[in-house]
Protein backbone atom coordinates (compact mmCIF):
# COMPACT_ATOMS: atom_id res chain seq x y z
CA UNK A 1 0.00 0.00 0.00
CA UNK A 2 1.58 3.00 -0.88
CA UNK A 3 -0.96 6.00 0.59
CA UNK A 4 0.54 5.42 4.08
CA UNK A 5 3.61 5.81 2.69
CA UNK A 6 2.76 8.98 0.82
CA UNK A 7 1.17 10.34 3.28
CA UNK A 8 4.41 9.88 5.90
CA UNK A 9 6.67 11.19 2.76
CA UNK A 10 4.32 14.38 2.61
CA UNK A 11 4.43 14.76 6.25
CA UNK A 12 8.83 14.29 5.64
CA UNK A 13 8.30 18.29 4.10
CA UNK A 14 6.55 19.89 7.17
CA UNK A 15 4.14 19.02 9.92
CA UNK A 16 0.33 19.47 8.08
CA UNK A 17 -2.90 18.92 8.89
CA UNK A 18 -5.05 16.55 7.56
CA UNK A 19 -6.66 17.86 4.88
CA UNK A 20 -3.45 19.90 3.49
CA UNK A 21 -2.00 15.73 3.23
CA UNK A 22 -5.46 14.76 1.93
CA UNK A 23 -5.51 18.01 -1.04
CA UNK A 24 -1.61 17.65 -1.75
CA UNK A 25 -2.03 13.76 -2.03
CA UNK A 26 -5.20 14.54 -4.05
CA UNK A 27 -3.07 16.83 -6.38
CA UNK A 28 -0.05 15.02 -6.80
CA UNK A 29 -1.36 11.71 -6.65
CA UNK A 30 -4.87 11.08 -6.24
CA UNK A 31 -5.39 11.18 -10.44
CA UNK A 32 -9.04 11.33 -10.72
CA UNK A 33 -9.12 8.21 -6.58
CA UNK A 34 -9.44 11.37 -4.39
CA UNK A 35 -8.89 10.24 -0.60
CA UNK A 36 -11.80 10.48 1.47
CA UNK A 37 -11.05 12.03 4.56
CA UNK A 38 -12.02 8.84 6.60
CA UNK A 39 -8.78 7.18 5.04
CA UNK A 40 -6.80 9.90 5.82
CA UNK A 41 -7.73 9.81 9.55
CA UNK A 42 -7.64 6.20 9.89
CA UNK A 43 -4.08 6.23 7.96
CA UNK A 44 -2.73 9.39 10.44
CA UNK A 45 -3.88 7.30 13.58
CA UNK A 46 -2.42 4.08 12.53
CA UNK A 47 0.78 6.19 11.50
CA UNK A 48 0.68 7.50 14.98
CA UNK A 49 -0.38 4.18 16.72
CA UNK A 50 3.03 2.61 15.11
CA UNK A 51 5.06 5.52 16.45
CA UNK A 52 5.28 6.94 12.82
CA UNK A 53 4.00 10.06 13.22
CA UNK A 54 3.26 12.27 16.56
CA UNK A 55 0.04 14.25 17.15
CA UNK A 56 0.65 17.80 18.21
CA UNK A 57 -2.50 19.39 19.05
CA UNK A 58 -1.06 23.12 20.04
CA UNK A 59 -4.31 24.74 18.50
CA UNK A 60 -7.37 25.32 20.94
CA UNK A 61 -10.62 23.22 20.41
CA UNK A 62 -11.08 19.94 19.45
CA UNK A 63 -11.58 17.47 16.41
CA UNK A 64 -9.27 15.80 13.84
CA UNK A 65 -8.63 18.98 11.86
CA UNK A 66 -7.37 20.87 14.20
CA UNK A 67 -4.42 18.21 14.89
CA UNK A 68 -1.17 18.54 13.49
CA UNK A 69 0.67 15.64 12.54
CA UNK A 70 4.35 15.59 13.05
CA UNK A 71 6.90 12.52 11.67
CA UNK A 72 8.95 10.56 14.12
CA UNK A 73 12.64 9.24 13.15
CA UNK A 74 11.02 5.88 12.57
CA UNK A 75 8.53 7.23 10.36
CA UNK A 76 11.17 9.30 8.12
CA UNK A 77 13.51 6.05 8.02
CA UNK A 78 10.73 4.61 6.55
CA UNK A 79 10.16 6.95 3.95
CA UNK A 80 13.69 6.72 3.12
CA UNK A 81 14.34 3.02 2.85
CA UNK A 82 10.98 2.60 0.53
CA UNK A 83 11.84 6.02 -1.87
CA UNK A 84 15.76 3.71 -1.88
CA UNK A 85 14.31 0.57 -2.80
CA UNK A 86 13.42 -0.78 -6.39
CA UNK A 87 10.30 -2.16 -6.68
CA UNK A 88 10.28 -5.31 -7.45
CA UNK A 89 10.53 -5.66 -11.94
CA UNK A 90 7.66 -8.42 -11.94
CA UNK A 91 8.14 -10.86 -14.49
CA UNK A 92 4.04 -10.13 -15.40
CA UNK A 93 3.88 -14.03 -16.70
CA UNK A 94 0.28 -14.08 -15.90
CA UNK A 95 -1.33 -11.27 -16.96
CA UNK A 96 -4.94 -11.27 -18.61
CA UNK A 97 -3.81 -10.56 -21.71
CA UNK A 98 -1.61 -13.90 -21.81
CA UNK A 99 -4.24 -15.67 -20.02
CA UNK A 100 -7.09 -14.60 -22.18
CA UNK A 101 -4.71 -15.48 -25.13
CA UNK A 102 -3.91 -18.89 -24.10
CA UNK A 103 -7.26 -19.37 -23.32
CA UNK A 104 -8.79 -18.52 -26.45
CA UNK A 105 -6.39 -20.50 -28.12
CA UNK A 106 -7.30 -23.68 -26.07
CA UNK A 107 -10.76 -23.35 -26.64
CA UNK A 108 -10.29 -23.22 -30.62
CA UNK A 109 -11.64 -19.28 -30.03
CA UNK A 110 -10.64 -16.84 -32.86
CA UNK A 111 -7.49 -15.51 -30.69
CA UNK A 112 -7.06 -12.65 -33.69
CA UNK A 113 -9.60 -11.23 -33.06
CA UNK A 114 -9.46 -10.48 -29.13
CA UNK A 115 -5.72 -9.61 -30.25
CA UNK A 116 -7.30 -7.15 -32.47
CA UNK A 117 -9.66 -5.52 -30.31
CA UNK A 118 -6.99 -5.11 -27.65
CA UNK A 119 -4.47 -3.22 -29.56
CA UNK A 120 -7.60 -0.95 -30.44
CA UNK A 121 -8.51 -0.31 -27.01
CA UNK A 122 -4.37 -0.09 -25.68
CA UNK A 123 -4.10 2.41 -28.95
CA UNK A 124 -7.58 4.81 -27.68
CA UNK A 125 -6.17 4.82 -24.21
CA UNK A 126 -2.56 5.85 -25.83
CA UNK A 127 -5.03 8.66 -27.76
CA UNK A 128 -6.54 10.14 -24.44
CA UNK A 129 -2.41 9.89 -22.29
CA UNK A 130 -1.07 11.96 -25.34
CA UNK A 131 -4.13 14.57 -25.37
CA UNK A 132 -3.61 14.67 -21.48
CA UNK A 133 0.46 15.08 -22.26
CA UNK A 134 -0.35 17.84 -25.39
CA UNK A 135 -2.95 19.60 -22.79
CA UNK A 136 -1.30 19.34 -19.54
CA UNK A 137 1.68 20.23 -17.25
CA UNK A 138 4.91 18.65 -16.65
CA UNK A 139 3.92 16.49 -13.93
CA UNK A 140 1.14 15.45 -15.69
CA UNK A 141 2.87 14.35 -18.42
CA UNK A 142 5.39 12.61 -16.80
CA UNK A 143 2.49 10.30 -15.40
CA UNK A 144 0.95 9.52 -18.86
CA UNK A 145 4.60 8.90 -20.45
CA UNK A 146 5.29 6.42 -18.16
CA UNK A 147 1.51 4.46 -18.69
CA UNK A 148 2.25 5.15 -22.51
CA UNK A 149 5.63 3.10 -22.52
CA UNK A 150 3.57 0.34 -20.43
CA UNK A 151 0.76 0.35 -23.02
CA UNK A 152 3.32 0.36 -25.72
CA UNK A 153 5.13 -2.78 -24.31
CA UNK A 154 1.60 -4.35 -24.12
CA UNK A 155 1.54 -3.65 -27.95
CA UNK A 156 4.58 -4.73 -28.75
CA UNK A 157 3.69 -8.09 -27.36
CA UNK A 158 0.29 -8.13 -28.64
CA UNK A 159 2.28 -7.76 -31.99
CA UNK A 160 4.57 -10.14 -31.82
CA UNK A 161 1.78 -12.79 -30.33
CA UNK A 162 -0.24 -11.83 -33.36
CA UNK A 163 2.58 -13.12 -35.69
CA UNK A 164 3.06 -16.58 -33.91
CA UNK A 165 -0.70 -17.33 -33.41
CA UNK A 166 -0.41 -19.91 -35.64
CA UNK A 167 2.50 -21.96 -34.14
CA UNK A 168 1.34 -21.20 -30.50
CA UNK A 169 -1.91 -23.18 -31.46
CA UNK A 170 -0.62 -25.61 -32.55
CA UNK A 171 2.12 -25.41 -29.01
CA UNK A 172 -1.50 -24.80 -26.56
CA UNK A 173 -3.87 -27.87 -28.50
CA UNK A 174 -1.26 -30.47 -28.50
CA UNK B 1 -16.69 14.80 -45.51
CA UNK B 2 -14.57 11.69 -46.85
CA UNK B 3 -11.53 13.98 -48.96
CA UNK B 4 -9.21 11.06 -50.51
CA UNK B 5 -10.08 7.17 -50.72
CA UNK B 6 -8.54 3.94 -51.85
CA UNK B 7 -11.24 1.38 -53.45
CA UNK B 8 -10.31 -2.59 -54.01
CA UNK B 9 -6.91 -0.94 -54.90
CA UNK B 10 -4.56 -4.02 -56.21
CA UNK B 11 -0.85 -3.58 -57.03
CA UNK B 12 2.10 -5.83 -57.29
CA UNK B 13 5.98 -4.98 -57.83
CA UNK B 14 6.68 -7.93 -60.34
CA UNK B 15 5.68 -11.15 -58.60
CA UNK B 16 5.10 -9.88 -55.29
CA UNK B 17 1.83 -8.72 -54.30
CA UNK B 18 1.94 -5.57 -52.12
CA UNK B 19 -1.82 -4.20 -52.21
CA UNK B 20 -4.40 -6.68 -52.32
CA UNK B 21 -8.17 -4.84 -52.66
CA UNK B 22 -7.17 -2.12 -50.18
CA UNK B 23 -9.62 -0.13 -48.86
CA UNK B 24 -9.75 3.27 -47.39
CA UNK B 25 -11.64 6.43 -46.62
CA UNK B 26 -10.02 9.40 -44.84
CA UNK B 27 -12.00 12.25 -43.89
CA UNK B 28 -11.16 16.03 -44.07
CA UNK B 29 -8.82 17.20 -41.58
CA UNK B 30 -8.59 14.03 -40.00
CA UNK B 31 -5.11 12.56 -38.63
CA UNK B 32 -5.06 8.91 -39.70
CA UNK B 33 -2.27 6.74 -38.38
CA UNK B 34 -1.28 3.69 -40.75
CA UNK B 35 0.36 0.55 -39.03
CA UNK B 36 1.12 -3.18 -39.98
CA UNK B 37 4.00 -4.84 -40.46
CA UNK B 38 7.07 -4.81 -42.28
CA UNK B 39 6.08 -5.35 -45.54
CA UNK B 40 2.29 -5.29 -45.61
CA UNK B 41 1.88 -2.75 -48.41
CA UNK B 42 1.67 0.64 -45.76
CA UNK B 43 4.20 2.77 -48.08
CA UNK B 44 2.86 1.17 -51.40
CA UNK B 45 -0.67 2.28 -49.99
CA UNK B 46 0.57 6.00 -49.46
CA UNK B 47 2.02 6.05 -52.82
CA UNK B 48 -1.06 4.90 -54.63
CA UNK B 49 -3.02 7.75 -52.46
CA UNK B 50 -0.72 10.39 -53.41
CA UNK B 51 -1.24 9.95 -57.03
CA UNK B 52 3.05 8.11 -56.82
CA UNK B 53 1.93 5.20 -57.90
CA UNK B 54 -0.83 4.03 -60.23
CA UNK B 55 -2.34 0.76 -59.23
CA UNK B 56 -3.55 -2.23 -61.54
CA UNK B 57 -6.89 -1.91 -60.68
CA UNK B 58 -9.32 -0.04 -58.02
CA UNK B 59 -9.47 3.31 -58.04
CA UNK B 60 -8.55 6.27 -55.87
CA UNK B 61 -10.74 9.11 -55.04
CA UNK B 62 -9.43 12.86 -54.00
CA UNK B 63 -12.05 15.37 -53.89
CA UNK B 64 -14.15 13.93 -56.62
CA UNK B 65 -11.58 13.55 -59.22
CA UNK B 66 -10.47 9.99 -59.91
CA UNK B 67 -6.12 10.40 -59.59
CA UNK B 68 -5.76 6.74 -61.21
CA UNK B 69 -7.18 7.91 -64.43
CA UNK B 70 -4.54 11.43 -64.56
CA UNK B 71 -2.25 11.11 -66.53
CA UNK B 72 1.72 11.82 -65.18
CA UNK B 73 1.78 15.00 -65.71
CA UNK B 74 -1.57 15.24 -64.38
CA UNK B 75 -0.43 13.55 -61.10
CA UNK B 76 2.78 15.76 -60.41
CA UNK B 77 0.55 18.90 -60.83
CA UNK B 78 -1.97 17.49 -58.34
CA UNK B 79 1.14 16.27 -56.03
CA UNK B 80 2.38 19.52 -56.33
CA UNK B 81 -0.98 21.67 -55.95
CA UNK B 82 -2.99 19.94 -53.46
CA UNK B 83 -0.21 17.73 -51.32
CA UNK B 84 2.33 17.76 -48.95
CA UNK B 85 5.03 15.55 -48.25
CA UNK B 86 7.54 14.15 -45.41
CA UNK B 87 9.72 10.88 -45.50
CA UNK B 88 12.15 9.39 -42.91
CA UNK B 89 15.24 11.51 -44.41
CA UNK B 90 17.08 12.23 -47.25
CA UNK B 91 14.47 14.82 -48.27
CA UNK B 92 16.00 18.37 -48.13
CA UNK B 93 17.67 19.33 -51.00
CA UNK B 94 21.85 18.97 -49.92
CA UNK B 95 22.61 22.54 -52.31
CA UNK B 96 19.88 24.85 -50.84
CA UNK B 97 20.25 26.31 -46.98
CA UNK B 98 17.18 25.46 -44.98
CA UNK B 99 15.44 28.15 -46.08
CA UNK B 100 15.20 27.80 -49.79
CA UNK B 101 14.19 24.49 -49.08
CA UNK B 102 11.02 25.55 -47.07
CA UNK B 103 10.69 28.00 -49.66
CA UNK B 104 10.84 25.42 -52.83
CA UNK B 105 7.34 24.60 -53.06
CA UNK B 106 6.34 27.60 -53.41
CA UNK B 107 8.77 28.54 -55.82
CA UNK B 108 7.51 25.57 -57.74
CA UNK B 109 4.22 26.88 -57.75
CA UNK B 110 5.33 30.08 -59.32
CA UNK B 111 4.99 31.93 -56.21
CA UNK B 112 7.56 35.45 -56.26
CA UNK B 113 10.91 34.37 -54.47
CA UNK B 114 10.58 37.40 -52.49
CA UNK B 115 7.09 36.14 -51.58
CA UNK B 116 8.33 32.41 -51.07
CA UNK B 117 11.03 33.40 -48.89
CA UNK B 118 9.31 35.71 -46.53
CA UNK B 119 5.97 33.08 -46.16
CA UNK B 120 9.16 30.19 -45.26
CA UNK B 121 10.66 32.09 -42.78
CA UNK B 122 7.55 32.49 -41.51
CA UNK B 123 7.82 28.58 -40.60
CA UNK B 124 11.16 28.98 -39.06
CA UNK B 125 9.86 30.68 -36.15
CA UNK B 126 6.64 28.65 -35.71
CA UNK B 127 8.43 25.26 -35.82
CA UNK B 128 11.35 26.23 -33.26
CA UNK B 129 13.94 26.69 -36.08
CA UNK B 130 14.91 30.51 -35.42
CA UNK B 131 18.63 30.95 -36.82
CA UNK B 132 19.01 27.86 -38.88
CA UNK B 133 17.50 29.79 -41.86
CA UNK B 134 21.02 29.66 -43.74
CA UNK B 135 22.31 26.17 -42.84
CA UNK B 136 22.51 23.47 -45.14
CA UNK B 137 20.87 20.08 -44.76
CA UNK B 138 24.49 18.73 -43.65
CA UNK B 139 24.64 20.95 -40.80
CA UNK B 140 21.32 20.68 -39.51
CA UNK B 141 20.60 17.52 -36.71
CA UNK B 142 18.14 14.61 -37.53
CA UNK B 143 15.74 16.47 -35.45
CA UNK B 144 16.39 20.05 -37.04
CA UNK B 145 16.27 18.36 -40.33
CA UNK B 146 12.94 16.53 -40.13
CA UNK B 147 11.41 19.97 -38.81
CA UNK B 148 12.67 21.66 -41.74
CA UNK B 149 11.29 19.03 -43.95
CA UNK B 150 7.46 19.49 -41.95
CA UNK B 151 7.40 23.28 -42.96
CA UNK B 152 8.61 22.00 -46.57
CA UNK B 153 5.50 19.87 -46.49
CA UNK B 154 3.24 22.28 -44.93
CA UNK B 155 4.03 25.56 -46.35
CA UNK B 156 2.24 25.67 -49.29
CA UNK B 157 -0.86 24.69 -47.61
CA UNK B 158 -2.07 21.00 -48.74
CA UNK B 159 -5.17 19.57 -48.67
CA UNK B 160 -3.47 16.36 -47.59
CA UNK B 161 -0.30 15.61 -46.14
CA UNK B 162 1.57 12.52 -46.68
CA UNK B 163 4.07 11.33 -44.30
CA UNK B 164 5.54 7.95 -43.69
CA UNK B 165 8.09 7.35 -40.88
CA UNK B 166 8.23 10.79 -40.62
CA UNK B 167 9.85 10.26 -37.14
CA UNK B 168 11.39 6.93 -38.03
CA UNK B 169 15.02 8.45 -37.87
CA UNK B 170 14.50 10.38 -34.37
CA UNK B 171 15.27 9.25 -31.06
CA UNK B 172 11.85 8.69 -28.95
CA UNK B 173 11.93 12.62 -27.37
CA UNK B 174 13.08 14.36 -30.68
CA UNK B 175 10.43 11.89 -32.24
CA UNK B 176 7.63 13.24 -29.71
CA UNK B 177 8.48 16.76 -30.46
CA UNK B 178 8.38 16.55 -34.00
CA UNK B 179 4.95 15.03 -33.71
CA UNK B 180 3.48 17.41 -31.34
CA UNK B 181 4.58 20.25 -33.97
CA UNK B 182 3.33 18.36 -36.99
CA UNK B 183 -0.25 17.86 -35.04
CA UNK B 184 -0.66 21.59 -33.87
CA UNK B 185 0.39 22.88 -37.28
CA UNK B 186 -2.03 20.82 -39.21
CA UNK B 187 -5.10 20.87 -37.08
CA UNK B 188 -4.25 24.91 -37.32
CA UNK B 189 -4.85 24.75 -41.30
CA UNK B 190 -7.07 22.02 -40.84
CA UNK B 191 -4.77 19.81 -43.05
CA UNK B 192 -5.54 16.26 -43.52
CA UNK B 193 -3.10 13.68 -42.54
CA UNK B 194 -1.73 10.59 -43.39
CA UNK B 195 0.68 9.08 -41.42
CA UNK B 196 2.93 5.91 -42.08
CA UNK B 197 4.27 4.63 -38.75
CA UNK B 198 5.12 1.38 -36.55
CA UNK B 199 5.50 3.70 -33.42
CA UNK B 200 1.96 3.22 -31.40
CA UNK B 201 3.61 5.93 -29.49
CA UNK B 202 4.00 8.42 -32.96
CA UNK B 203 -0.05 6.73 -34.04
CA UNK B 204 -1.09 7.76 -30.50
CA UNK B 205 -0.87 11.50 -32.13
CA UNK B 206 -3.42 10.36 -34.76
CA UNK B 207 -7.51 10.22 -34.34
CA UNK B 208 -7.42 6.53 -35.87
CA UNK B 209 -5.45 3.76 -36.80
CA UNK B 210 -5.73 0.91 -39.56
CA UNK B 211 -3.64 -1.79 -39.75
CA UNK B 212 -2.64 -3.19 -43.18
CA UNK B 213 -2.02 -6.46 -43.03
CA UNK B 214 -1.02 -8.84 -46.52
CA UNK B 215 -1.82 -5.55 -48.63
CA UNK B 216 -5.39 -5.26 -46.72
CA UNK B 217 -6.13 -2.48 -44.41
CA UNK B 218 -8.05 -3.58 -41.47
CA UNK B 219 -9.93 -0.78 -39.26
CA UNK B 220 -10.75 -2.42 -35.79
CA UNK B 221 -11.71 0.48 -33.04
CA UNK B 222 -11.80 -0.36 -29.28
CA UNK B 223 -15.86 0.55 -29.93
CA UNK B 224 -16.42 -3.21 -31.09
CA UNK B 225 -15.14 -4.56 -27.53
CA UNK B 226 -16.96 -1.31 -25.32
N1 LIG C 1 9.98 -0.72 -55.72
C1 LIG C 1 9.72 -1.97 -55.35
N2 LIG C 1 10.12 -3.01 -56.10
C2 LIG C 1 9.83 -4.28 -55.77
N3 LIG C 1 9.13 -4.62 -54.67
C3 LIG C 1 8.71 -3.65 -53.87
C4 LIG C 1 8.97 -2.26 -54.17
N4 LIG C 1 8.41 -1.51 -53.19
C5 LIG C 1 7.82 -2.37 -52.33
N5 LIG C 1 8.00 -3.64 -52.73
C6 LIG C 1 7.45 -4.85 -52.06
O1 LIG C 1 6.08 -4.64 -51.83
C7 LIG C 1 5.69 -5.09 -50.55
C8 LIG C 1 5.10 -3.94 -49.76
O2 LIG C 1 6.11 -2.98 -49.54
P1 LIG C 1 5.88 -1.62 -48.76
O3 LIG C 1 7.10 -0.79 -48.99
O4 LIG C 1 4.59 -1.04 -49.15
O5 LIG C 1 5.80 -2.15 -47.25
P2 LIG C 1 5.71 -1.34 -45.90
O6 LIG C 1 4.50 -1.82 -45.22
O7 LIG C 1 5.84 0.12 -46.17
O8 LIG C 1 6.98 -1.88 -45.11
P3 LIG C 1 8.00 -1.12 -44.11
O9 LIG C 1 7.29 -1.04 -42.79
O10 LIG C 1 9.16 -2.07 -44.03
O11 LIG C 1 8.34 0.21 -44.70
C9 LIG C 1 6.94 -5.70 -49.93
O12 LIG C 1 6.90 -7.09 -50.16
C10 LIG C 1 8.06 -5.05 -50.70
O13 LIG C 1 9.17 -5.90 -50.76
MG1 LIG D 1 7.30 1.58 -45.72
Amino acid sequence: MTVPLTLLGLLEREPSHGYDLKRDYDAYFGRGKPLSFGQVYSTLSRLARDGKVVISDLEPGEGPDRKRYVITDLGATEVDSWLTEPVAPEPHLQTVLFAKVTLALMLGRNAETYLDTQRAAHLRRMRELTEIKRSGGLVDALLADHGLFHLEADLRWIDLTSARLDALATEVRS
Amino acid sequence: MTVIEARQVVLSFGETPALRGADLAVAEGELLAIMGPSGSGKSTLLHCLAGILVPESGEIHFDGRRVDRLGESGRSRLRRDEFGFVFQFGQLVPELTAQENVALPLLLNGVRRAAAVAEARAWFGRLGLDGLQERRSGELSGGQAQRVALARGLVARPRVLFADEPTGALDSLTGEHVMDLLVSAARQEGTTVVLVTHEPRVAAYADREVIVRDGKVHSLTAEAIA
